[in-house]
């Protein structure tokens, strides 16, 4: 399938890392102290009105925040559509719903954790406050969340239904979810700094949180940041071999060859068991291909190469490479693509191809 | 010429069914699934009634046929023994080197291990520990997704009730846009406590049997379930001499932007979902033979809804009935067990009534079809999904010789 291109006409990005340009961007990284990357809370006033701000939970506001800011970089008052992709949805409420449900034995519940427990109420919130009736959808699936939603987009954009689609990746991590999972392996229980990032040994990956909003256009216009030439999923691989077949292959539909491609944001974790995966890709695949990886300024979340997508848009329009995020790769400039690939303990792979 | 996509399997459990035969002979016979509460561990036992399943995790984990070492939830389960009738009538089984899709619908996940381990999962050393992953929204799709083996794409949306329509509606775009070739779509919800409970702190659960569209109406049933349609390109699936039980032929979602939780007094969002649905099926109001309602016999819902079909419908309202009466509303599959209920009604040239309808709502004075009514036309259907956060979708059913 050829997909249609999407112009970045917009981008809203609330994570670890202060607000505003790239040059910003690498200030926080991972550290030994916190075991998880936390976002760096926006003034969230100049957002969202204090009436409204008192009823919503972290995840709604980071999400009402990164929607906005999107929505303004690119002056559309309107979207056509509005996406969101969120793996844990409002975990927050949840745990509160739940706990409250477990320790009073089903008595005495206060509904308003229930009511905004549902993985929709983002997407839901930002249609309420701009009065927007148009298509609202929430894509749930893991690490595959944010791939869908970019898919969906790109579809709506080649049937003609619709010109500026917001598209958001959101998730939150809190103490408790944090804390259960790390009984799977899923997140260290210890914090690591982004420079030992590679060379961890304990179980799991460094968990995160954040919220990226892109506005999707079918026009190139002054705002543009970057296009979105593709998306691509894959689930389960029997091998490192299909893996690789299945990057070549989507390269291959965009007319690429792995060395044409000029960087490669990976998404290692710290999970040295999955990390694997990237380090053996670096060696094979792409071994004539500069890579870096992202997750450090991040952390691990199921929406987290909407990150990764924000990050790229940046690099492409400003063509800067800080040194903290290039590590040792090297590159000619002008940067004219790169590929965000992503997996979740080598069951959700997805690839996301964006362009100057 | 946009391609036409064609209906060519079944799967569904519910508290009327655990299959389409059962589902439809207790359509017929007016046989609902609503009762007391048996199955779901909870204090509200015998306060409220319920759509269940009676079959505990066991009896599940036997049906869906899977090795019992591994943990599913019930919504997991539920999905696998419900997909797994849809692929198999459609013979997805046969080898192929088409691509396959899976996009499921949940809205809860596998909260009902969750509530049970809850605590467990808290511990230091936690015990259960192999349940927490099944909590995730896309832990119930992956489950089904290794059952049928299904790879090449796998999708999860949540949009409160209308989830499983919704996905009905991306794979059929899946489909149009080539990025499958055939998919199968649906939702599951199993019933949990969690849910239970956040209903009745909203207050809009009826103590006994719901009543859609009656002027008494006080409340939903909540019910559960799962199911599943396999949706395929109809040019080849005729080619292929395939059964071809209907064609999803338009389709729409709007957003009511109302309000969290309630739904408009002008019915706003889903006047457009109608609408839209019916404008993208290429058809005019008068073409629909019969709206299978969302109707879930909320005082809020019923209103609006019968308001939004009163406005694009005028004089001309169509036979319309709510069946949720019947199933109890089962959230994150409602949207697609409607669709196969009026897929049973293309096929049959039957409308299954709105259980339950005595008095009429004196604002909107409009009357559902009440007993099991036999019509010579049925060519195009409209059913509806309304949720949470204002999500309205709607989607248009049709004859599979109508082209």
């Amino acid at each position: 399938m050829k997909q249609m291109k999407a112009y970045i006409n917009g981008l809203g990005m609330v994570s670890p890392q202060a607000m505003g340009d790239v040059s910003n961007y690498f200030a926080k990284g991972t550290t030994d102290e916190e075991p998880m990357l936390q976002i760096e809370k926006p003034n969230y006033r100049d957002y969202i009105h204090p009436k409204q701000l008192r009823r919503m939970s972290k995840v709604v506001r980071i999400g009402m925040v990164g929607a906005k800011i999107a929505m303004e970089k690119a002056a559309i008052e309107q979207p056509d559509s509005i996406i969101t992709a969120t793996g844990m949805g409002c975990q927050a409420d949840t745990e509160k719903f739940l706990n409250a449900m477990i320790d009073n034995n089903e008595g005495l519940l206060n509904p308003t954790a229930f009511i905004q427990s549902t993985h929709n109420t983002i997407g839901a919130q930002i249609a309420l406050h701009l009065g927007n009736h148009n298509y609202n959808f929430t894509y749930v699936h893991r690490t595959f969340s944010f791939e869908s939603a970019l898919l969906d987009a790109m579809m709506q954009l080649s049937e003609k239904t619709a010109n500026h689609i917001l598209v958001g990746g959101i998730d939150e991590i809190t103490e408790e979810s944090w804390k259960i999972k790390t009984q799977i392996d899923y997140y260290k229980k210890k914090g690591v700094s982004a420079s030992r990032f590679s060379d961890d040994q304990q179980p799991g990956a460094v968990a995160g949180e954040g919220s990226a909003f892109f506005m999707l256009s079918s026009e190139k216009n002054n705002t543009t940041l970057a296009v979105l030439e593709a998306v691509d999923t894959f689930f389960n691989p029997e091998s490192q071999e299909e893996t690789e077949t299945r990057i070549k292959h989507f390269l291959a539909e965009n007319e690429l060859s792995a060395d044409e491609v000029d960087l490669v944001l990976l998404g290692n974790n710290g999970d040295a068991v999955y990390d694997a995966i990237y380090e053996q890709l670096a060696e094979t695949l792409f071994s004539n291909t500069p890579t870096t990886t992202f997750k450090q300024y991040c952390g691990e979340y199921d929406t987290a190469a909407s990150f990764g997508m924000g990050l790229a848009s940046m690099l492409l329009h400003t063509q800067q490479l800080p040194k903290d995020l290039m590590q040792n790769a090297k590159i000619d400039l002008p940067l004219k693509n790169i590929l965000i690939y992503n997996q979740f303990r080598n069951t959700n792979h997805s690839l996301i191809l964006l362009n100057a | 010429m946009p391609k036409k996509i064609a209906i060519t399997g079944i799967g569904i459990v519910s508290s009327i069914g655990m299959n389409l035969e059962e589902t439809r002979a207790s359509l017929l016979n007016k046989k609902h699934g609503i009762g007391k509460i048996t199955v779901l561990d909870s204090i509200h036992k015998d306060g409220f009634v319920l759509g269940e399943i009676k079959k505990d995790h066991k009896a599940l984990l036997e049906l869906a046929g899977v090795d019992e070492t591994t943990a599913y939830s019930r919504t997991a389960l539920l999905g696998i023994i419900a997909a797994r009738q849809a692929y198999l009538d459609a013979n997805l089984s046969e080898k192929t080197d088409r691509k396959t899709g899976l996009v499921s619908a949940s809205t809860v996940g596998g909260m009902d291990r969750s509530e049970l381990y809850y605590k467990n999962f808290l511990q230091q050393e936690a015990s259960y520990k192999e349940y927490i992953d099944t909590h995730h929204a896309g832990n119930s799709t992956e489950m089904v997704a290794h059952a049928l083996n299904i790879k090449d794409y796998i999708s999860t949306i949540s949009t409160a009730c209308s989830s499983s329509l919704n996905s009905i509606m991306f794979g059929a775009r899946l489909i149009k846009n080539e990025v499958v070739d055939r998919v199968v779509v649906g939702g599951t919800d199993g019933l949990s406590k969690f849910t239970l409970n956040g209903f009745n702190t909203l207050m809009i659960l009826d103590k006994s049997h719901c009543r859609p569209f009656d002027a008494t109406r006080a409340g939903l049933n909540l019910g559960e379930g799962a199911a599943y349609l396999v949706l395929e390109d109809a040019a080849k699936a005729r080619a292929e001499k395939k059964h071809i039980y209907g064609l999803v032929s338009g389709y729409a979602n709007a957003n009511d932007a109302h309000h969290q939780t309630a739904s408009s007094s002008d019915g706003k969002g889903p006047y457009l979902a109608m609408k839209n649905a019916i404008d993208e099926a290429g058809l005019r109001p008068e073409d629909i033979d019969y709206i299978n309602v969302h109707g879930t016999g909320t005082e809020n819902n019923d209103l609006t809804e019968g308001v939004a079909m009163k406005r694009l419908f005028g004089d001309q309202l169509p036979d319309f009935s709510s069946t949720k009466a019947y199933t109890g509303h089962t959230l994150g599959a409602a949207g697609v067990i409607e669709t196969i209920i009026s897929i049973i009604s293309l096929n049959t040239h039957t409308i299954f009534p709105n259980i339950n309808f005595n008095n009429t709502i004196e604002e909107i004075d409009i009357k559902p079809v009440d007993e099991v009514k036999s019509v010579d036309t049925i060519n195009h259907i409209l059913t509806n999904s309304f949720g949470f956060g204002g999500n309205d979708s709607s989607l248009v059913i049709s004859k599979p010789e109508l082209t």
